[in-house]
């Protein structure tokens, strides 16, 4: 009995150490510069302050009273909005995708699968760098649909929030069609031809059959697609072109510009803790389902 | 059974695959209301391609399909009123069997009392009225199955099909749920088309057997027909077991013939279709038919197997003629003969049979 336990703890350590090193450590150290107090010069010094949290909804009036300051709740709310718009935009469009793969036969649906993952192979810099190109002014788009009668610049989306959208679709859609495919694959496909059988249409077998047994894959896919949306980037840096900050640029120039080290980690914290209880709800949905939470 | 009305009729139906697999060569039958129909034959044969083209998840290469009269080739699944018990269940397994087997009522949009009412008569008739809250997952197969049948069956469907829905059954369970189909059939009044490799539940179970090999039908009839009056080789060979005896036609007496092999062998056979004195013809003779002990004929014992109830023989006839015959036993258990017997045989009138090829 003992000598089972012991190997067994042996048998984790290595993942825990993993998880410890490369999860835990640094998630307490961003809590702990979080309370600290902002260094003049760039860095954070000792000492115990919420001041990071209260300016995170508040302003200091030359009084030293609080008046509410709904400035970065708004960033965090276009932020949301945004992932959300892009998660459901990747379902719309990934639905299909992963069905379609999932129905080819099994060496086609290979060489789609790596068709998907192609994108990966390259820099996710240089492939945004791609799109500036195509959605800027006399840009790919603009040019072509010029040939249309349409004015120059009538489609110059760059550094608009559109482009923004289209930015993080493109960069996060593979995620949500992986664990689509995975769920959808293992679909017994011989249950759609039994509900069209029971009377059925394409819509009711999808709704009905399709859609609650792919759920798992929409879980995850989501999860996938939401979570890295919210603190996204490049996306907003580059083809929103700053105009319009977003969460992750406000972190980042919280650390690189602004040198509010504990400002930017209470943000950090801020939007961990809000993807936890994000995740927390959806994990109790789906379990309502009586389905596996999340993942498979 | 009320006769004549069709419920399905197939008007020379081919099936080519992608690929070019003739599955279904210019089949034509015709299902009457009512009925307990079969497709009967070897894997591979076509019964299942039948199957999906009258319930739509496949569309003929040429020919029509008549529900009723109307053309229903080309509908989709959910327009034709027919429902299917697949071979594997295909039960929804993220609904309960309740949901499950009002599933089809509820794509209909059928209001909800009359939903709640179908799915508990359908569930009484298959004796699961108990199991409505469950999930197909915690049924066993002999509950899932029951489960499949009431699906199928609670939106009333004019015509349903069955694949070898038995197939993945043990024995027992199997031979059980023959006399509850049959029983289902008959008080439902739905018509059945039901398909099986299984030649003892096709002649126990139904009304009419559709014999199947390689794309073709061979011959339709009532069980009793297909097993006494086999049309070809294939059916006589398929539909229990016979003796095949090639020879020439001697002489013709009525619809009785007298069948000569090269060595002289005389055999008494009925007459089948148009032949004349000097055709060279082959007679198909079920083992069980043959009479030991007395006759005309003689023959050597060459091989005697103990079945319990019976005892099957291996007799030569001269050199070119084996027969294997079965007799049942006797009150002591015994068999009469032992390898190496000399035997008289007897042929009765009508025993033998011709065949068309
Ligand atoms: N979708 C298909 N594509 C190609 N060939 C098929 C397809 N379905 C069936 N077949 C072929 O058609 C023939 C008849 O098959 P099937 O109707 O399933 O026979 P059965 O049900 O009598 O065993 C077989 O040779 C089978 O391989
Ligand atoms: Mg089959």
């Amino acid at each position: 009995m003992l000598r089972s336990t012991t190997s067994n703890w042996f048998g984790v350590a290595p993942a825990w150490l993993v998880i410890g090193i490369f999860g835990l450590l640094p998630m307490f150290i961003m809590l702990a510069i979080s309370f600290m107090v902002q260094d003049p010069y760039g860095g954070v010094e000792w000492g115990f302050s919420t001041e990071a949290y209260v300016q995170f909804l508040f302003e200091r009036d030359l009084d030293d009273s609080l008046i509410l300051n709904t400035i970065y709740v708004n960033i965090v709310a276009r932020s949301i909005g945004l992932a959300a718009m892009t998660t459901i935009l990747c379902l719309i469009i990934g639905l299909p995708v992963a069905y379609f793969i999932a129905r080819q036969p099994e060496d086609k649906r290979n060489l789609y699968m790596l068709l998907i993952t192609i994108p990966f192979w390259t820099n996710l810099l240089i492939r945004t760098y791609a799109w500036i190109l195509i959605l800027t002014r006399n840009g790919v788009v603009d040019a072509r649909l010029q040939w249309f009668g349409f004015e120059p610049g009538t489609f110059d989306l760059l550094y608009t929030n559109t482009a923004i959208f289209i930015g993080l679709v493109y960069s996060y859609l593979p995620f949500m069609v992986l664990p689509l495919y995975a769920s959808l694959e293992k679909m017994d496909f011989r249950l759609i031809e039994a509900a069209s059988d029971l009377y059925a249409s394409k819509w009711q077998a999808a709704r009905h059959v399709i859609i609650p047994l792919a759920r798992p894959g929409i879980v995850a896919g989501s999860l996938l697609v939401f979570i890295p949306s919210i603190g996204a980037f490049i996306a907003p840096e580059l083809l929103g072109g700053g105009k319009r900050m977003m969460l992750g640029s406000l972190i980042y120039f919280q650390f690189a510009t602004a040198r509010n080290w504990p400002f930017g980690a209470a943000v950090s914290i801020l939007l961990m803790a809000f993807v936890m209880i994000a995740l927390l709800v959806y994990a109790r949905a789906a379990k309502g389902q009586g389905l596996p939470a999340g993942g498979h | 059974m009320a006769a004549g009305q069709s419920a399905v009729e197939a008007r020379g139906i081919s099936k080519v695959f992608p690929g070019g697999v003739k599955a279904l060569d210019d089949v034509s039958v015709t299902i009457r209301e009512n009925e307990f129909f079969t497709l009967l034959g070897p894997s591979g044969c076509g019964k299942t391609t039948l199957l999906r083209l009258i319930a739509g998840f496949e569309f003929p290469s040429a020919g029509e399909i008549l529900l009723h009269g109307l053309d229903i080739a080309h509908l989709p699944p959910d327009r034709r009123p027919v429902n299917t018990v697949f071979q594997h269940y295909a039960l929804f397994p993220h609904m309960t069997v309740a949901e499950n087997v009002g599933f089809g009522l509820r794509m209909q949009g059928r209001p909800k009392g009359e939903i709640d009412r179908a799915v508990d008569q359908a569930l009484a008739l298959v004796k699961m009225a108990d199991y409505g809250a469950r999930r197909p997952s915690q049924l066993s197969g002999g509950q899932q199955q029951r489960v499949a049948f009431a699906r199928a069956i609670a939106p009333r469907p004019q015509v349903l099909l069955l694949d070898e829905p038995l197939s993945a059954l043990d024995l027992k369970l199997r031979q059980a749920m023959r006399g509850e189909l049959k029983t289902l059939q008959r008080e439902t009044g739905i018509t059945f088309i039901f398909v099986t490799h299984d030649q003892e539940e096709a002649l126990t179970m139904s009304d009419r057997i559709a014999v199947m090999s390689a794309g073709k039908i061979q011959q339709i009839g009532a069980p009793l027909d297909i097993y006494e009056s086999p049309v070809n080789h294939f059916v006589a060979d398929f539909i229990g077991d016979s003796n095949f005896i090639e020879g020439a036609i001697d002489t013709i007496k009525g619809d009785a013939a007298v069948v000569k092999t090269p060595d002289g062998i005389a055999i008494a056979a009925r007459m089948n279709g148009p032949h004349k004195a000097g055709d060279r013809i082959a007679v198909a003779l079920r083992p069980e038919k043959i009479l030991l002990g007395a006759g005309k004929l003689k023959g050597e014992v060459r091989e005697a197997v103990y079945l319990g109830t019976s005892t099957s023989y291996v007799i030569a006839l001269g050199r070119a003629v084996t027969l294997s015959v079965r007799e049942a036993n006797d009150l002591s258990g015994k068999a009469r003969f032992a390898v190496g017997d000399t035997v008289k045989l007897d042929i009765p009138a009508g025993a033998a049979r011709m065949l068309a090829d």
